[in-house]
């Protein structure tokens, strides 16, 4: 309990930096905080595999490619401030929204009698080295190839699309060159530039 | 209460594990400098340090007293709360992984870890992960050109690299049948994962080598083209944090490699009278002295060409390997 509170306080926290934070940097280092704070919750709810994705998957992938990107674009140093402000227009409607959207939640929690899995055996953490444990990789993985094997494809598919879509988007549309043909261009291109210019003195 | 009583033992065995682990990790990685900078010297026929005490056995402790001793700069236009922060977030990953990382066993098949947590080899690739944060912000931080560009370049080759090498890692999960470190060097007493999973190993030690960017993908801090990369800036004990973390990096490297493809602490042709420790750091020398045999043998690769190689050369190579493995176990397995 003590654990959770800590750690819903370090999450809360991070949260507010990451969305107040004037340099988006600053964001993306406080977004990471409170994603390591996530998946330490997820370990204290015995979740062990769901907390080492959340840090594989979030932290270092998803969260590293926004750094990536902020690094370059602005490199970094812009702050949020530039441009028209519409944040306070904004502001009301957002939180209403999410408000009822969390009420909903609250409600449904309060009323639905939630399947609580059977409690772990042994402590919260899991014990060491038994792999049935509630949360375990192989409890997970079960689950995920078996109960719930067709959201699990689907899933998949969508990830492919979005992938095929990346290719067809980014990708380069000139037919492949090989390095060498591409070197002979170049020196071509390069010597009737030069011819251009009116030869080499 | 009777939960913090009963808790407290616990707490101070595994702090006092940690500060052990710490001192060894910490000697072992000032030991591993001097080691590679004797190596490199006799590959290249010169003496190499031997001056600070007998055969340069002391020279760490002469760097070590440079580093603390010399002044700490922070450029103006560097970020300074980052760039204060990041060679932390670089020691912090790459010790952590030690938390879980075991050294031995005992008879009774208790491994000698501080945690043994059933999520082992995921818990490691997690942390690993985490690692790359330290180099990026630090570049980006340092608000100068090369860092910036070492950064990137760093973190492009990273995540690029850091897929082959998880499914480097699957290939010998799916052997083993688990995750969690003991469970693999268990399931290598009758062999060891290097026969079955040899092309899994290469791939593993390409991948491993690009991760610590070490020679030759060390294009993170290719000297003639980004002066330093992203430590350029920085200088003191804050470069000594980032230095100790790329050797410490090296270290895990090894302990992996040992863990999961060279059998771990189990002796090899039943040479059981030698206790496992033993053979653990034996392995992982082993390891050590390989990485510094590359780095005294190979150039380093053109940035273009290294990402061609981890996307078209070795992406698929580790795919059909998994894929290999999968249909074996599948039909003859277990």
């Amino acid at each position: 309990m003590i654990a959770f509170w800590v750690i819903s306080i370090v999450m809360v926290a991070s949260a507010v930096a990451t969305v107040t934070a004037k340099k988006p940097v600053y964001s993306v280092v406080a977004l990471l905080l409170n994603f390591a704070a996530l998946a330490a919750l997820y370990i204290t709810l015995s979740a062990e595999f769901l907390a080492v994705m959340q840090i594989i998957v979030y932290s270092g992938a998803i969260l590293m490619l926004f750094l990536f990107v902020i690094a370059l674009l602005s490199s970094g140093v812009s702050s949020f401030n530039v441009g028209p402000d519409r944040m306070p227009k904004a502001a009301i409607p957002a939180a209403l929204v999410i408000a009822i959207a969390l009420g909903f939640v609250v409600y449904g929690l309060s009323n639905a009698s939630i399947a609580t899995p059977a409690a772990p055996s042994g402590s919260a953490l899991g014990p060491v080295g038994s792999a049935d444990v509630f949360g375990s990789v192989s409890d997970f993985g079960k689950a995920l190839f078996t109960t719930h094997l067709l959201p699990f494809e689907i899933t998949a598919l969508i990830l492919m699309v979005a992938v095929v879509g990346v290719v067809l988007l980014a990708g380069d549309k000139t037919p492949f060159v090989g390095t060498r043909e591409r070197a002979r261009e170049v020196r071509r291109e390069m010597r009737e530039a030069i011819l251009r210019e009116g030869g080499v003195q | 209460m009777d939960a913090v009583m009963n808790a407290a033992p616990l707490w101070v065995v595994i702090l006092v594990k940690s500060a052990v682990l710490l001192l060894v990790v910490v000697t072992t990685f000032a030991y591993a400098m001097l080691f590679e900078r004797k190596i490199l010297a006799w590959m290249q026929l010169r003496p190499g340090p031997n001056r600070v005490g007998p055969w340069g056995l002391l020279q760490p402790a002469a760097d070590a007293a440079k580093l603390i001793l010399k002044e700490d700069l922070t450029p103006k236009t560097a970020d300074p709360l980052i760039y204060r922060l990041a060679p932390f977030i670089s020691l912090l990953t790459a010790f952590s992984v030690y938390a879980i990382i075991p050294f031995g066993a005992s008879a009774d098949g208790s491994a000698w870890a501080i945690g043994n947590v059933n999520a082992g080899i995921l818990f490691v690739m997690a942390i690993a992960s985490l690692g790359i944060y330290g180099i990026s912000l630090g570049g980006w931080a340092s608000g100068s050109k090369f860092p910036l560009l070492g950064s990137v370049r760093s973190t492009a080759q990273m995540i690029s690299y850091e897929l082959s090498m998880s499914l480097s890692f699957v290939g010998v999960l799916i052997l083993a049948g688990t995750t969690s470190l003991d469970g693999i060097v268990n399931a290598q007493q009758r062999w060891w994962f290097l026969l079955p999973q040899f092309v899994g190993f290469v791939i593993y030690v390409i991948t491993a080598v690009a991760e610590t960017n070490r020679t030759p993908f060390d294009l993170v801090e290719a000297e003639t083209e980004l002066v330093g990369g992203f430590h350029t800036e920085y200088s003191g004990l804050r470069f000594g944090l980032f230095f100790i973390a790329e050797y410490v990096n090296m270290l895990t490297v090894a302990c992996i490699a040992t863990l999961l493809f060279l059998g771990g602490w189990n002796a090899p042709f039943g040479l059981g009278m030698v206790p496992g420790i033993v053979w653990f750091i034996a392995k992982v020398a082993c390891f050590m002295f390989f990485y510094i045999w590359l780095r005294g043998t190979l150039p380093r690769f053109r940035y273009d060409r290294l990402m061609a190689f981890g996307w078209k050369v070795l992406l698929p190579i580790a795919t059909l390997n998994l894929i290999a493995t999968a249909v074996w176990v599948a039909y003859w397995g277990k």
